[in-house]
């Protein structure tokens, strides 16, 4: 940027205005500075990738600041993300790609649209195909690619969870007959010590309501939504064609997925690939078939609800879990100060998951850790989620904020479950 | 600067490993492959060497299980062509025979540099630089972690990093091989997209390489640790407990008070 060149100045020698003698250095003006005298390159870097041309309609009303999670803990939004590109500051080069968590409140009150759930997964996709990746999420795409899930598991032990669930687990390729509902596990409710027992909760809720279900075990790989908006579009590609052939081989109603990330890959990304499903989160599958959930013991908490950002804003669902919460003998529901559509995002989304040790110098704190001295601030004893992300993120957090003792985590399947089971 | 890195696959530790029944070799009907870390140094540091002195990368590997996937990721992460070596040799063979099969697909290329990962996983026997410089006549140095190259003189300065963090550097004629135990990266990431663009577009070379079996090493018995002795565990309260280490200390003549 160069200062005002001297062709643009014009100052009369002699000005008369209303017959009154304004001559002098007062009267100078400046030609308009048109947007095209800023260096826009690295605006246009942004702005020419497919998906990501929405930053260009930023006008700087700041209103996706005060509710983008990250600028709580640091200094960080789509504002000032667009503000550093027109100063010349590469978004592609910058620790700002990976920090957003897709988690959706800024497009909820941008006025312009710029849309950071198209806008991230596209130029991440071109810094991964760059190899600017971040180590960290390297290797969670390498496990994912090698063994089907982000964890590094073994891809042969998917269904070895079932083995401790109490009740059978019926296995498609072995019952050899349609199903009402085919059960997307996931990963994390597949091999995550935490997630393992949502999963195997789930299985006896299933059992207990007669639900005819079956799950794909091993046949099963990551929806890889979270890989997608990570910016590894090749890989979300790969096994939604996998996972789509897979569905095929059975016949089946619908799908219930534990995993908000699973349903909003299943509803919104895998109809282009072919998949068109009929998908509901298990707490919409769950809401109408209340009275029937055989309640047997009254706990006695007091909970407050973390709705996840996948089910929330980007699903609309606010009022299934809570439903169920309510319906559960004994639980009283205390609201946090943000949530339904303004929930503040665990951080979890959008491949925060495995950009933690990424993401810490970059913020005061974890956006879990800000949530969890949230949840202990209404006096609730029981965080309750229902994203499979959340559990590990908010204990790890309730440890790390010095709350232990004072809350405990729990998915909503674990409270029904924990009734149930008298 | 043309460089060669062969390539191999190692068994994935993901899956537990189960020994065959005759206790010479690893089950290997359900075993997972990956390609050897090694390796993987040795082709981020051939595909750094190409950036700053232009050139190609070619992986060689010897035909078996599912070795055109690890190809193809070789292609996916820079290699400009990659070469599949078919013949008459078993599905899994020792240095020896990987040795001769390299040696004789290699000795009509044109390369300035041949970068080995200085190991392998499954057999660490880390002999395959060695016999493939001594085959094709060329020098060769192993357990590098830093090499620059001179294009002008056609030499390279490698370094070795010993124990104690003594290091040497020594100046090699090109062209060489040498063993990497170390890239100057950690091996960059395969894009899936340009994996399954290279499984569409990029072409395997196959070079046939029919070669006397070579006297290699023999697995005699292979078997999982067995534990011999168990530790000692002492219990009671801290006075007792210490009294009994005092003792022991004393009875192994450690402590002499």
């Amino acid at each position: 940027m160069t200062a005002v060149e001297p062709e643009r100045i014009h100052e009369k020698e002699v000005a008369i205005q209303d017959g009154v003698d304004i001559s002098g250095h007062w009267n100078r003006m400046f030609d308009e500075r048109v947007i095209w005298d800023f260096d826009t390159s690295k605006l246009d870097e942004v702005t020419q990738i497919e998906g990501a041309e929405s930053l260009g309609a930023c006008y700087q009303c700041g209103k996706c600041t005060p509710v983008c999670p990250v600028d709580h803990v640091g200094d960080y939004s789509p504002r000032k993300i667009f503000r550093k590109t027109q100063m010349g500051i590469s978004l592609l080069q910058s620790a700002d790609l990976w920090l957003c968590t897709t988690c959706m409140n800024c497009l909820r009150v941008c006025p312009k649209e710029v849309n950071m759930i198209k806008i991230m997964p596209a130029v991440r996709e071109q810094a991964v195909l760059a190899g600017n990746a971040p180590t960290e999420l390297s290797q969670a795409f390498e496990n994912t690619f090698r063994y089907g899930n982000p964890l590094g598991e073994p891809a042969r032990k998917r269904a070895d969870w079932a083995k401790d669930a109490g009740v059978p687990v019926p296995i498609l390729a072995q019952i050899h007959r349609p199903v009402d509902i085919l059960w997307f596990v996931e990963c994390y409710p597949a091999y995550h010590p935490r997630g393992k027992d949502a999963a195997r909760g789930l299985a006896r809720i299933f059992h207990a309501l007669g639900v005819d279900y079956g799950i794909l075990g091993v046949e099963e790989k990551c929806s890889c939504d979270s890989q997608r908006l990570a910016g590894e579009k090749g890989l979300f590609e790969m096994f939604a064609e996998h996972n789509i052939k897979m569905f095929s081989k059975y016949q089946f109603n619908t799908l219930v997925t534990a995993d908000p990330h699973a349903l909003n890959a299943f509803k919104h990304e895998y109809p282009k690939y072919g998949g068109d499903y009929s998908v509901l989160h298990y707490t919409q599958f769950l809401a109408p078939l209340l009275d029937r959930i055989p309640f047997k013991k009254s706990l006695p908490y007091r909970v407050t609800f973390h709705d996840p950002c996948y089910l929330g804003r980007h699903n609309g669902e606010y009022e299934a879990p809570r439903r169920l919460l309510e319906a559960i003998p004994g639980i009283e529901l205390t609201e946090m100060a943000r949530c339904k559509a303004n929930g503040y995002c665990c951080g979890g989304g959008g491949g925060g998951m495995w950009l933690d040790s990424f993401s810490r110098p970059h913020v005061s704190e974890r956006l879990s850790e800000r949530r969890v001295r949230e949840a202990v601030s209404t006096g609730a004893d029981v965080l309750a989620v229902c994203c499979p992300y959340e559990i590990s993120r908010f204990e790890d957090a309730v440890k790390s904020t010095g709350n232990e003792g004072k809350l405990i985590v729990r998915d909503i399947i674990e409270l029904i479950d924990e009734s149930m089971r008298g | 600067m043309n460089i060669i890195v062969p390539v191999k696959q190692v068994p994935d530790l993901v899956e537990e490993l189960e020994i065959k029944e005759d206790g010479t070799d690893l089950e290997r009907e359900w075993l997972k492959y990956k390609m050897n870390e090694w390796d993987e140094s040795a082709l981020e540091e051939a595909l750094q060497l190409k950036e700053l002195h232009g050139g190609t990368v070619t992986a060689l590997a010897i035909a078996s299980g599912d070795v055109d996937e690890m190809l193809y990721t070789c292609v996916a992460r820079g290699a400009d062509r990659v070469v599949k070596i078919t013949g008459d040799f078993e599905e899994h063979h020792d240095s020896h025979t990987a040795a001769r099969a390299l040696a004789a697909a290699i000795r009509e290329q044109s390369y300035d540099l041949i970068l080995t990962g200085v190991q392998a996983a499954d057999d660490l026997d880390g002999q395959v630089g060695v016999l493939l410089a001594t085959y094709l006549g060329i020098p060769h140095i192993s357990v590098v972690s830093g090499i620059e190259v001179e294009p002008m003189t056609h030499t390279a300065t490698v370094r070795q990093e010993y124990a104690g963090g003594i290091m040497a550097t020594f100046e090699v004629d090109l062209p060489a091989v040498l063993g990497v135990q170390a890239a100057r990266a950690i091996p960059r990431y395969a894009p899936v997209s340009r994996v399954r663009q290279a499984m569409k577009t990029a072409h395997i070379d196959e070079v046939d390489a029919t070669i006397p079996v070579g006297a290699g090493i023999t697995v005699r018995r292979m078997f999982k640790p067995e534990s011999t002795e168990h530790a000692e565990m002492l219990e009671g309260d801290v006075d007792e407990i210490v009294n009994r280490v005092v003792e022991i200390l004393r009875e192994r003549g450690i402590w002499r008070a």
